[in-house]
């Protein structure tokens, strides 16, 4: 059986779906950014299927900003839960809600 | 290629701006130092500013001399300073304007202030605001110099307005007095009523020209005679308000109540001369109306003129006999700008701001002599006592009533041959005639004053001898009459001199020494022709005129003789009340605007307040409303968030999927 790009997108769509089904409903903010990063990298790995099969280098060249960016943000948002630890010890997401209108 | 003695010319013309300049520097430093200055020091300073500016005025006149006149227009000058206000196609710029027209307004200006700041250094001795009166002065001269250089319609407003919040500080400087501070604020309501015609011509000027710079205004094509009209007539409300004419001139009387030279620069002089400035200064628009405006200007010049010499007959405030008249001499001037003949206009306000600055002074230093008393009953025999008050006064007054050759004589002349001859206006002739019987009271009644005043036994017991000259039953009020220091004589001595002469600048004799009007030509010539109307009377028929308007002045001067002079110490027949009480006109306006007008304005104040700021209101409600609604979706959770993105993500692709294709 060969693997057709379809299943690299399907597999992709299903790592998205999980992730995103992860961040809504875990309430630990470290769970939360593990979905984040499965989600950066289901749509990661549907780039480079297509710029697989478009012929296109764009696609993989994209993969790299996207994985920039998004050490980038585990770096800030790591820092900041660090920040929140220190003064509350346990917190959820659903707690920090102090930005509510 | 310039010739270079012509370019030095425009270098000293473009000097213009020193010319305000100098007075602004004077109220920015008194302001600030004006206390530490005090008397006399303050008011030096602001005179040496005023000097200042007439020395650098009579630079520019000099080098605009140099230039050549007539129509090559070489003589219109404009200096840009810098951009004021920019909002797409409209843009002002800080601009001066420095043509013959404003060149003129200036010397005289600039003249006339500096001779009434030396008059207030005596005046003021010893009052506790001294520094701030002077502070006061110089803030007015700078705003009335804008008026007349500014060379658009905003900059003139802006002096407009400076010249009125001045008037409004000056009139009511006692303000301790209750009187004092209502009759200022009574100015200033007024002059608002006029100032609200003078925004509406603005705005609409703007619209029909695209500009409001007068030169780009002017130099453009020609606007509908209706538009015309329109700006003209709103201006000319403007005017009515600043130059006093009815049914605006109520607050000149009433501005009587500030300092004796406040009344002399202010109300005489310079301020009340700006509507005519104005509407010589608009000139083009004037020609381009419909024909009946420039009439019905005549004709309201000309109800002013004698409604007021009229309540002048009758006043026994010596003050307020002057501010009447100088609400007619304002009449005569609308007349002649009406008329078309602004050369007049101008002239006349020339020789009126040189002889009613002397007798305003002149009544200053009476009133001084007097203890501050002003009514003219408990004066009399006073020209022994103050000797160059008197004879000064008496020049002013044979100006004023019209005898040759004294200045008032050749200008008022002037008019009247203009308004003989043009009969575009309406029913020029009776018109004539009607200013004729204006012209003789103004003889009448200014005869009267000076016998009231200065002839005749004292009606007063003497402080030091304590003898009364005359039999009254009435107990005799104890003065003391003295002359004044020479700073309050020495500009009236020199405004004398000019109330003598200055009718020799503009004779009628020949077309060369018709210098004055040679000189202002190219204010008033457009797109090839002059906008200023030339009298076509022959020679025969301008003498006729002249010894018509002698023989009135003559007349109204032995009428007044007769009735008013009484070796006795009688004060003459008292004219009715209705007139003393200027037809009863002031309190109509005051019983109405306290009445019936009061509750007007209590319910368009009330509509303002429930529905105009209710419908403002309301929106600011609404969106309050919808806000509190919106912000409970901003709840803080950040998964809610995700849900929302979530959400939108699949919208977008259900609308890209399905929708669009």
């Amino acid at each position: 059986m060969e693997l057709t790009s379809t299943w690299y997108l399907v597999l992709a769509a299903i790592l998205f779906a999980l992730g995103a089904t992860g961040l809504l409903v875990r309430r630990n903010p470290l769970i939360m950014f593990m979905c984040v990063e499965l989600m950066l990298n289901a749509v990661n790995l549907t780039f480079v299927t297509f710029g697989n099969d478009l012929n296109d280098l764009g696609g993989e060249i994209s993969v790299f900003f996207v994985l920039v960016v998004a050490a980038a943000e585990v770096v800030i948002g790591l820092a900041i839960i660090v920040a929140i630890m220190r003064r509350r010890n346990e917190a959820t997401a659903d707690d920090l809600s102090a930005l509510r209108g | 290629m310039i010739a270079p003695v012509q370019l030095a010319n425009l270098q000293l013309v473009e000097l213009v701006w020193l010319v305000p300049l100098l007075p602004l520097l004077g109220f920015v430093i008194l302001m600030f130092f004006g206390r530490r200055l005090g008397e006399p020091v303050a008011g030096w300073l602001a005179t040496a500013a005023m000097g200042g500016s007439f020395l650098a005025s009579v630079l520019v006149f000099v080098g605009m001399l140099g230039l050549e006149g007539g129509e090559s227009g070489e003589r219109i000058v404009e200096v840009k300073l810098f951009d004021w206000v920019v909002a797409g196609d409209f843009s002002v710029d800080i601009g001066l304007l420095a043509d013959p027209l404003s060149v003129t307004m200036i010397l005289f200006i600039t003249g006339v202030a500096t001779l009434i700041h030396l008059y207030s250094i005596g005046y003021m001795h010893g009052d506790a605001n001294f520094s701030k009166f002077f502070v006061y002065l110089n803030l007015f001269a700078f705003s009335m110099l804008m008026l007349v250089l500014g060379d658009n319609l905003l900059l003139t407003f802006l002096g407009w307005e400076g010249v009125g919040a001045c008037s409004y500080f000056l009139i009511s400087f006692w303000f301790t007095d209750e009187a004092n501070a209502s009759a200022g604020k009574k100015a200033f309501v007024t002059n608002r009523v006029g100032d609200f015609g003078f925004m509406l011509a603005t705005f609409l000027a703007f619209f029909a020209y695209g500009s409001i710079e007068y030169g780009e205004m002017f130099s453009g094509s020609a606007i509908p005679a209706g538009t015309a009209t329109a700006i003209a007539l709103l201006v000319f409300v403007g005017a009515a308000g600043k130059s006093a004419q009815f049914p605006l001139y109520l607050w000149l009387p009433d501005a009587m109540a500030g300092p004796t030279p406040v009344s002399a620069l202010i109300h005489a002089a310079t301020m009340v001369t700006s509507g005519i400035y104005l509407l010589a200064r608009i000139n083009p628009i004037l020609a381009a109306s419909h024909d009946w405006a420039p009439s019905l200007i005549a004709w309201v010049g000309l109800f002013t003129a004698l409604f007021a010499a009229s309540i002048a007959v009758a006043q026994d405030d010596i003050k307020k006999v002057l501010a009447y008249s100088t609400v007619s001499q304002l009449g005569f001037m609308v007349v002649a700008v009406g008329t078309g003949v602004y050369v007049a206009a101008l002239f006349h306000m020339i020789t009126h701001a040189f002889f009613k600055a002397l007798m305003f002074l002149g009544s200053g230093s009476v009133i001084h002599g007097m203890n501050d008393d002003q009514n003219m009953k408990r004066y009399g025999g006073l020209a022994k006592l103050m000797p160059i008050t008197a004879g000064t006064f008496l020049i002013g007054w044979l100006a004023i009533a019209g005898i040759p050759p004294f200045s008032g004589f050749w200008s008022k002349d002037e008019i009247l041959v203009g308004v003989y001859d043009n009969s575009d206006i309406f029913a020029n002739k009776v018109l004539f005639v009607l200013l004729l019987i204006a012209a003789l009271l103004t003889a009448f009644y200014m005869t009267r004053l000076v016998i009231l005043t200065f002839f005749g036994p004292p009606r007063w017991r003497d402080e030091v001898t304590g003898e009364a000259l005359i039999e009254s039953d009435d107990e005799l009020p104890v003065r003391h009459p003295h002359e004044s220091p020479w700073m309050m004589t020495l500009p009236l001595v020199v405004l004398a001199g000019l109330a003598l002469v200055a009718g020799f600048i503009n004779l009628p004799f020949a077309s060369d020494l018709h210098f004055l009007g040679n000189w202002l030509e190219p204010s008033f010539y457009f797109n090839g022709h002059s906008n200023e109307y030339h009298a076509a009377a022959g020679g025969g028929t301008k003498l006729t005129l002249a010894v018509i308007a002698t023989i009135c002045a003559i007349g109204g001067i032995g009428a007044a003789w007769k009735l008013y002079f009484d070796k006795r110490g009688g004060t003459g027949p008292d004219a009715p009340a209705i007139m003393a009480q200027g037809w009863g006109y002031d309190n109509a306006v005051s019983n109405f605007m306290g009445g019936p007008g009061s509750k007007g304005f209590d319910a368009l104040a009330e509509f303002d307040g429930k529905v105009l700021d209710g419908a403002v209101n309301g929106v600011g409600k609404l969106i309050q409303l919808d806000g509190s609604f919106l912000r409970r979706i901003q709840n803080g959770l950040v998964r809610s968030y995700a849900v929302l993105i979530a959400l939108g993500a699949i919208g977008l692709m259900v609308y890209f999927l399905v929708v669009s294709t």
